[in-house]
C-alpha cells in the first residue's frame, strides 16, 4: 500500500491487510509516525510521541499476526487522549498542574486496548482538564482543524479528532462529559460516540465530572467504532460505577438493512439556535435514511432547553470536588518556597490551573457551598431527572 | 447572588484559589453571567422530584473488604513534589 492509503485506511481495512501480510504492523506504525512528523508541526494534535515503544509493540504484534493469535485490533496504531493515565508515559491533561506527572499505572481503557494488541503511538492534545469545546485552553497551545487550519477542531478531545482526520492514526480514544467526543468528531468529519454511562471503566481517566465522564472511540468509520468500543467495554472491579452488564457484539448490527427502523427526531433540537446550514445537512441525512426505508418519528424532549443550565451547575460542582486533590502535596505542580500550608495550596493551585479551570472551580464551589446547595446543586439534580 | 468582587473572593478562598487583583473584575463579571444563565432553573417546577446524582438505574456495587493490592508506596510517591522516609512533606503547620 502507498503511504497515503496506509494512513487514511480504516482499522477494519488495515486489519485485513495485516492478516494477509500485505503490510506489517511495523510498516503501518512507521507510516503513522512519518505522518505525525510531517504535519504535527501545523496541526499540533499529538503532545507526546512514543516512537520507540510503539515500534517495539508493533514488532510484537507482527509476531502474533504470524502465529495466528491475532485479534481484530492486533497491530493497529492508536493515540490516547492525554487524560488517560499511561504507565511511565507523561499524562498532563494539557495542564501546567500535571506537566510533570508520570502515572505509575495504566487506565483500564489503556490496558484493555493494549491487551487487544493495539500499538500506542502517543498522547493527544485537549482542552485543559477537558474543560472546553475548542482545544484552545491547552498548555501545549491550540490544535488546528486539519481540514482548515484557520478553524478549531472542536474539543475537548480536539487533538484526538484532528489526529484521526489528519492521518496520524486510525483510532483515538476520547472522553465525553458534555460533548467532548461528539462535537470534535463532528467538526473534524470523523466518527465518535459517547457510550452509555457505565459501559466503559473510568479507572485511570483523570476525573472532571464523575457522574458524566465517559470514554469512547474516535475513528474513521462506524465499523471501527464498534470494534474499538468492543475492546474498551465491560465491567471493571476498579470502577464501582462501571455497569455489570453483558457486552453485546457491537459489530452484529452493522451493515444490515435499515428498512422498518423507527428513528426518533427530537423536535426541540431544531430550534432557533440551530444554524440553518447545519439543519439543512441534518435534513439531507434524514432524507437518506427515509430513502433506505427508515421511519422518522417526531418525539418530544420537553426539558431540552434546561440542559445547558443544568450542566453548568452539575459539571463544575463535581469538578470543584474532583480538582480539590491538586493541592501541591502528593502530585502535580507545587509553588516555590511556600510560606505555610494555605500558601502552598493557594499558590500551587492558582499557578497550576488555567483561567477556564479556575472559573469552573469557582462556580462549582459556590453551587456546593452552605446556603446555596439546595438552590443550585440539588435543583440542578432535580432538573436532571426531568431531562432524563 | 454574588455579583460583587468581595463575594467572589470569599468563594475563591473556599476553593483555595488566589485571584489576581487585576483579573478580579473580569472574573466577577464572568461568574455573574454564569449565575444569570443558570437562573432559568428556578422556573422549572421540581416539587417532589428526587434529585438524580448519577445516571445508573442500579445500585453501586460494594466489594468485599479485603486487601487486594500490595504496597506500592515508592512507585506512588515518585510523582510527589517532596517526600522523606515515606512521608509527604509540607510546610511546618505547628510551631
Amino acid at each position: 500500500m502507498a503511504q497515503e492509503a496506509l494512513t487514511y485506511a480504516s482499522a477494519t481495512e488495515l486489519s485485513i491487510s495485516l492478516k494477509t501480510a500485505e503490510i506489517s504492523s511495523v510498516e503501518l506504525t512507521e507510516a503513522c509516525i512519518d505522518a505525525i512528523a510531517a504535519h504535527n508541526g501545523t496541526v499540533n494534535a499529538v503532545v507526546t510521541l512514543c516512537e520507540e515503544s510503539a515500534l517495539a509493540e508493533a514488532k510484537a504484534a507482527d509476531l502474533k499476526l504470524r502465529d495466528g493469535s491475532a485479534g481484530p485490533l492486533t497491530g493497529i496504531p492508536l493515540l490516547h487522549k492525554d487524560i488517560f493515565c499511561t504507565r511511565n508515559v507523561a499524562t498532563t491533561c494539557a495542564s501546567k498542574m500535571l506537566a510533570n506527572f508520570v502515572p505509575p499505572y495504566d487506565a483500564t481503557v489503556v490496558s484493555r486496548l493494549r491487551t487487544a494488541g493495539t500499538v500506542m503511538l502517543g498522547k493527544t492534545n485537549m482542552d485543559e482538564f477537558a474543560m472546553g469545546s475548542s482545544t484552545e485552553t491547552s498548555v501545549f497551545g491550540v490544535t488546528r482543524n486539519p481540514w482548515d487550519l484557520n478553524c478549531v477542531p472542536g474539543g475537548s478531545s480536539g487533538g484526538a479528532a484532528a489526529a484521526v482526520a489528519a492521518g496520524f492514526a486510525p483510532l483515538s480514544t476520547g472522553t465525553d462529559t458534555g460533548g467532548s467526543i461528539r462535537q470534535p468528531a463532528s467538526l473534524c468529519g470523523i466518527t465518535g460516540l459517547k457510550p452509555t454511562y457505565g459501559r466503559v471503566s473510568r479507572l485511570g481517566i483523570i476525573a472532571f465530572a464523575s457522574s458524566l465522564d465517559q470514554a469512547g472511540p474516535m475513528t474513521r468509520t462506524v465499523d471501527d467504532a464498534a470494534l474499538m468500543l468492543q475492546a474498551m467495554s465491560g465491567v471493571d472491579a476498579g470502577d464501582s460505577t462501571s455497569a455489570d452488564l453483558d457486552v453485546p457484539d457491537f459489530t452484529a448490527g452493522l451493515n444490515q438493512p435499515i428498512a422498518g427502523l423507527k428513528i426518533g427526531i427530537p423536535r426541540e433540537y431544531f430550534n432557533h439556535n440551530l444554524d440553518q446550514r447545519v439543519a439543512n445537512k441534518i435534513h439531507e441525512a434524514l432524507n437518506e435514511l427515509v430513502k433506505e426505508g427508515a421511519e422518522l418519528v417526531d418525539i418530544d424532549l420537553p426539558h431540552t432547553e434546561q440542559g445547558i443550565a443544568t450542566y453548568y451547575i452539575i459539571a463544575p460542582a463535581e469538578a470543584s470536588t474532583n480538582l480539590s486533590r491538586y493541592d501541591g502535596v502528593r502530585f502535580g505542580h507545587r509553588c516555590d518556597s511556600p510560606q505555610n500550608l494555605t500558601d502552598l495550596y493557594e499558590r500551587s493551585r492558582s499557578e497550576g490551573f488555567g483561567e477556564e479551570v479556575q472559573r469552573r472551580i469557582l462556580v462549582g464551589t459556590y453551587a456546593l457551598s452552605a446556603g446555596f446547595y439546595d438552590a443550585y446543586f440539588k435543583k440542578a439534580q432535580q432538573v436532571r431527572r426531568l431531562i432524563s | 447572588m454574588p455579583t460583587i468582587p468581595a463575594d467572589v473572593l470569599s468563594v475563591a478562598q473556599l476553593a483555595r484559589l488566589r485571584i489576581d487583583e487585576t483579573a478580579l473584575d473580569d472574573v466577577t463579571d464572568r461568574f455573574s453571567r454564569t449565575l444569570e444563565l443558570v437562573a432559568q432553573l428556578e422556573e422549572v417546577d421540581t416539587e417532589g422530584v428526587t434529585p438524580m446524582s448519577n445516571p445508573h438505574d442500579m445500585h453501586q456495587r460494594l466489594r468485599a473488604d479485603m486487601v487486594t493490592e500490595s504496597n506500592q508506596r515508592e512507585a506512588l510517591q515518585k510523582t510527589a513534589p517532596s517526600v522523606a522516609d515515606g512521608f509527604f512533606l509540607v510546610p511546618k503547620v505547628i510551631d
